[in-house]
């Protein structure tokens, strides 16, 4: 695939079927990721009504969610529970957003995909949520990490790395035509 | 002339009532976000001219950090928001 060029509304790439389905599926896993956790979030039922912050909340326990709802504050849990506390609901649901703008954007059969620029952001965003998700499962600690040489080919998560690397240039390819 | 003292004993208040540092958007390296998004991300979010993102990126990407953005504590906090709603790995601190 060519990735992204521009064009006089927005952007534009053509995705083969396979590729589509690739990344509707891994769209679809952030969605299921970064979903809102209700019942946690909602433990107080007035709160729920009002649209109250819910108690608040430790990092995620599981990496991929961590690194796509990190901290904000480094030094001072608490400081970083109560900025949780207030913005980790609105977060997920902007990654969700722009998940499904992603989705309702890319059929499943493939295509020529054209975008506007406020669709192209989306894009931009949900990719990045996919690829910081991969690199938490693949282990990337290091910009310099040679994947395919870590990685040996009859590994499962082989497959994971072409899927990432595509994934890079594809968001890059994105960015350029965007700047 | 004089100077003024360098550090004076804080009230006891339990606030945080030192205005006089301020506190700080920062951006942590990170393996995976591309540069050409981080520089972007920067221009998009600052409204910075794209050689002052690509600056900042380059900071980051060099020396692990950069101060993104300074000034009162909540404009701050809305800046790490909406950097996280970029996957950027941000933090907010008082300026030491």
């Amino acid at each position: 695939m060519a990735g992204f060029r521009a064009t006089s509304g927005g952007v534009s790439a053509r995705f083969a079927k396979p590729e589509a389905a690739v990344i509707r599926d891994l769209v679809q896993q952030v969605i299921e990721l970064v979903g809102p956790a209700v019942p946690a979030f909602a433990a107080d039922e007035l709160d729920a009504i009002v649209g109250m912050p819910g108690p608040e909340q430790d990092a995620p326990g599981d990496p991929a969610l961590a690194r796509l709802l990190p901290d904000a504050y480094r030094d001072d849990p608490e400081a970083a529970r109560e900025f949780r506390r207030f913005t980790e609901p609105g977060l997920r649901s902007a990654k969700v957003a722009a998940a499904r703008t992603l989705l309702a954007t890319l059929p499943p059969e493939g295509g020529r995909v054209r975008l506007t620029r406020d669709e192209a952001e989306a894009w931009l965003r949900s990719l990045n949520d996919v690829r910081l998700a991969l690199g938490v499962r693949l282990g990337i600690t290091s910009e310099d990490d040679d994947l395919y040489g870590r990685v040996p080919r009859d590994d499962p998560r082989r497959i994971h790395v072409d899927v990432y690397h595509w994934l890079s240039y594809l968001q890059d390819s994105l960015v350029t035509a965007l700047s | 002339m004089s100077v003024a003292p360098v550090e004076l004993d804080q009230p006891e208040t339990g606030e945080r009532t030192d205005i006089d540092r301020p506190w700080l958007t920062i951006v942590w390296n990170d393996p995976v976000n591309l540069m050409t998004y981080v520089t972007y991300v920067f221009q998009r979010v600052f409204g910075y001219p794209r050689a002052k993102a690509e600056k900042l990126m380059l900071d980051v990407h060099h020396k692990g950090k950069a101060v993104v953005a300074a000034g009162a504590r909540e404009a701050m906090e809305r800046n790490a928001e909406t950097l996280h709603g970029y996957g950027l790995w941000a933090t907010v601190s008082q300026d030491a």
